[in-house]
């Protein structure tokens, strides 16, 4: 790797070339301010907050968008320089209403810290401010063009990172308009509620819809009976909400802090996950094993992302699709029907909750009738992991002193298996640790599948099963689906073997720990500390294998009968519809 | 310019232009002309159906569209007055044209008359400044105009 002399406010550095001037100076302890730039992201320096000086040059650039050059001095921070972007705060200040206290994201707005950091005291040009409608049309996030400050985030992760095409620039100049094209709304548009928008929005123009107000009322409501499931990704997640560091599993403190907060019982969405892996595990090996199942390669459907994305973009992809609803809807659909009747509570009086990693969650559970297997919606609220950070606060919950707890029985034991659902390659996983005793009755000697683990954007691999080589491929980041749907459809046109036998798809980048609704401030290294907890989580299982999960095997004994049974699929499987791009 | 009727289908001129230009570089904006030219604006529904032949996504093209005031989403009247409000037909009055349209035909800027017949919309320099103030319409460059004088430009349309 070539390598590059240069210097920065005049202390030597050697950095490899075509590093930015960013970059650079993080490398001499020098933060330079950033707004428009996120490390997820191709920087297309539009805020112009991050200018610097080259020593002896009349210009400024922008560091985001520069790459160091052999032997310049770069001066990142003087009084001019500080005045200059103080200005840049100020002018964008001028179009950013002044609603801090009752904006979303109050207290983890990079703009508000930018203005708290620079000592703003005072609104030195005339405010101008658009007057704009908010779109709430999906039940998921809430687009507020007026607090936009158009750094183009949201539009680069929802063309580029996502592949969707619901957002872009519309107009030009002072009258630009983040929305979807021709007038839609974003439920009318491709959107596929992934949520990235809002996880990457520095402030509160796109943001998760707040439904913790209807958690309260729930608990309060004596006649609900609350119960809670946590998703696998959120328990490595929360704590960053607290001030720990991304990856510290903080599961049985998150049931205690439910139990505080009202709820009657405490579930574990990774139960769901073990019994998702019996049903679509089952699938996969009756596809294997009988042309009459449906074709090959099976995909992946626990990603209600991915599912809209597929209706809408891959309508064609159907027939391919696991029956099996996602873990979440399948713990809905048990809570209101087998735990119901254990504990003799009627179905019309459970109030089941999730809490997700999530905002395309939000959008699933009223997606179709199917969601309704139980009688009554299987699924009555999501909160993602940022409103359930901020329940605790609101309630005076002291998150970090908590004892851990347990869940409760009988939907609330997981498997490793159930809890890597949460990453990446993580599904794939657990139907192999499966599809392995169910295809040659034996167990896997090590059920670390690590042929499909990994943070690359497309993964494609060989695993035996006995003595059949399943093929497997491994997309998350919706861009990424392209190319592997694309074999697919080839192969298929031409008369071919399909290329793979099983595919995984997550919409979010890093799967689930990287979702639309984690703790805000994700990037390459958060994900991968929270990818690191989730297997740790799986390495202290002492059950690694759904299959093997106590009560697991109890919901198929009582309940059940077998997987793919009548009463399987009237509660745990759904199906798909073609829709269009645009609703009008 | 005779434009087409139906704001639904592809013209034989379009689809023949889109033949043309479909996998060359830079076919969008050149497609786009070519739509605008045939409708009089870009069409919703020939939107949808450029960016499905293209397999561009319509957020591309609404980017693209609403970038560049040149194209409009709105269809037109039959007649499109473009009043110039460059600098030197802006000092010679051209706001004063505006507002007298505006007046004699009931509308905005931007707006078209009920019957379909006239558009105003307010551009940039149009070339012709030793005309200031200048209003065009069609291939119809009127320069040196007076407010007085536009009853008398519009009847010459009306009865057209």
């Amino acid at each position: 790797m070539a390598m590059v002399n240069i210097k920065i406010n005049g202390h030597d550095l050697q950095v490899e070339a075509g590093t930015t001037i960013l970059d650079a100076a993080k490398a001499c302890q020098v933060k330079i301010p950033t707004l428009c730039y996120h490390p997820d992201l191709e920087p297309w320096a539009a805020c112009g907050l991050c200018v610097v000086k080259v020593e002896n040059s009349p210009k400024m650039v922008r560091a985001c968008a520069t790459a160091v050059v052999e032997g310049q001095n770069y001066i990142t921070h003087d009084p001019e320089l500080m005045e200059v972007r103080k200005t840049v705060v100020e002018l964008m200040q001028s179009n950013h209403p002044n609603e801090c206290l009752t904006c979303a994201r109050n207290g983890s707005c990079e703009f508000q810290t930018l203005a708290e950091e620079f000592g703003i005291r005072e609104e030195p040009f005339c405010p101008e401010l658009k007057e704009l409608p908010r779109d709430e049309s999906t039940p998921s996030i809430v687009l507020d063009p007026r607090k936009c400050i158009n750094c183009g985030r949201c539009v680069q992760v929802c063309q580029q990172l996502q592949d969707v095409w619901a957002l872009e620039f519309i107009n030009r100049g002072y009258e630009t308009v983040i929305q979807p094209a021709g007038g839609a709304l974003l439920n009318e548009s491709p959107c596929i509620k992934c949520g990235q928008c809002s996880a990457h929005c520095p402030v509160g123009a796109i943001y998760e819809r707040d439904d913790t107000d209807r958690f309260l009322d729930a608990v309060r409501d004596e006649t609900k009976h609350v119960a809670v499931q946590v998703a696998p990704a959120t328990r490595v997640a929360i704590g960053e909400a607290f001030g720990l560091e991304p990856g510290e599993i903080k599961t049985g403190e998150m049931y205690a802090a439910l139990r505080m907060l009202g709820a009657d019982a405490i579930f574990d969405t990774n139960f769901a996950a073990d019994l998702t892996i019996m049903e679509e595990g089952s699938e996969l090996v009756a596809r294997l094993t009988d042309d009459n199942h449906g074709p090959l390669p099976q995909i992946t459907s626990c990603c209600p992302a991915w599912t809209d994305y597929m209706e809408k973009y891959y309508p064609d992809m159907i027939p391919h699709f696991s029956t099996a609803k996602s873990p979440m809807m399948m713990q809905g659909a048990v809570t209101k029907t087998y735990y119901a009747e254990k504990v003799n509570v009627e179905r019309k009086d459970v109030f089941s909750v999730a809490i997700m990693p999530c905002t395309a969650k939000k959008y699933e559970i009223s997606r179709d009738d199917n969601m309704h297997a139980s009688g009554y919606p299987d699924m009555d609220l999501v909160l993602t992991t940022r409103e359930l950070a901020r329940l605790i606060k609101r309630a005076g919950i002291d998150f970090l002193n908590l004892k851990p707890q347990q869940a409760d029985s009988p939907i609330g034991a997981y498997s490793g298996a159930g809890t890597i659902f949460g990453v990446t390659g993580g599904v794939m996983e657990a139907a192999i640790r499966t599809a392995h005793v169910l295809v040659t009755g034996d167990e896997l000697k090590d059920v670390n599948v690590s042929a499909v683990r990994g943070m690359d954007g497309v993964r494609m691999g060989e695993v035996a099963v006995g003595e059949k080589k399943l093929k497997v491929a491994v997309a998350h980041g919706m861009a990424n689906v392209r190319q592997i749907m694309d074999e697919v459809r080839e192969a298929r046109e031409a008369g071919k073997e399909p290329p793979y036998h099983f595919i995984e798809v997550m919409a979010c980048k890093g799967g689930c720990i990287g979702g639309g609704g984690q703790p805000y401030f994700t990037d390459e290294s958060v994900r991968a500390k929270r990818v690191a907890g989730i297997y740790t989580d799986d390495e202290k299982s002492t059950v690694r294998c759904s299959h093997q999960n106590p009560e697991i095997k109890k919901i198929y004994e009582d309940y059940l009968g077998e997987p793919m049974s009548h009463k399987s699929h009237e509660l745990l499987h759904t199906t798909y519809q073609p829709r269009p791009l645009y609703q009008k | 310019m005779a434009t087409a009727t139906d704001d639904t289908t592809l013209t034989e001129g379009l689809t023949a232009f889109i033949e043309e230009w479909k996998d060359r570089p830079g076919n969008l904006i050149m497609i786009l002309h070519k739509v605008q030219e045939e409708y009089g604006y870009v069409p919703r529904a020939i939107a949808f159906e450029v960016a499905r032949i293209l397999d561009v996504p319509l957020a591309k093209i609404y980017g693209v569209v609403t970038f560049y005031h040149f194209f409009k989403l709105e269809k037109p009247g039959d007649h499109n007055l473009q009043v110039c409000m460059g600098t030197a037909c802006y000092l010679k009055g051209a706001a004063d044209l505006i507002t007298e349209l505006e007046t004699l035909l009931g509308i905005g800027v931007g707006g078209t008359t009920p019957d379909g017949k006239f558009s105003i919309e307010a551009v940039r320099c149009v070339g012709c400044c030793g005309l200031a103030p200048v209003m065009v319409v069609g291939e119809e460059v009127y320069g040196k105009l007076t407010t007085d004088k536009l009853p008398e430009v519009l009847a010459k349309y009306n009865n057209g």
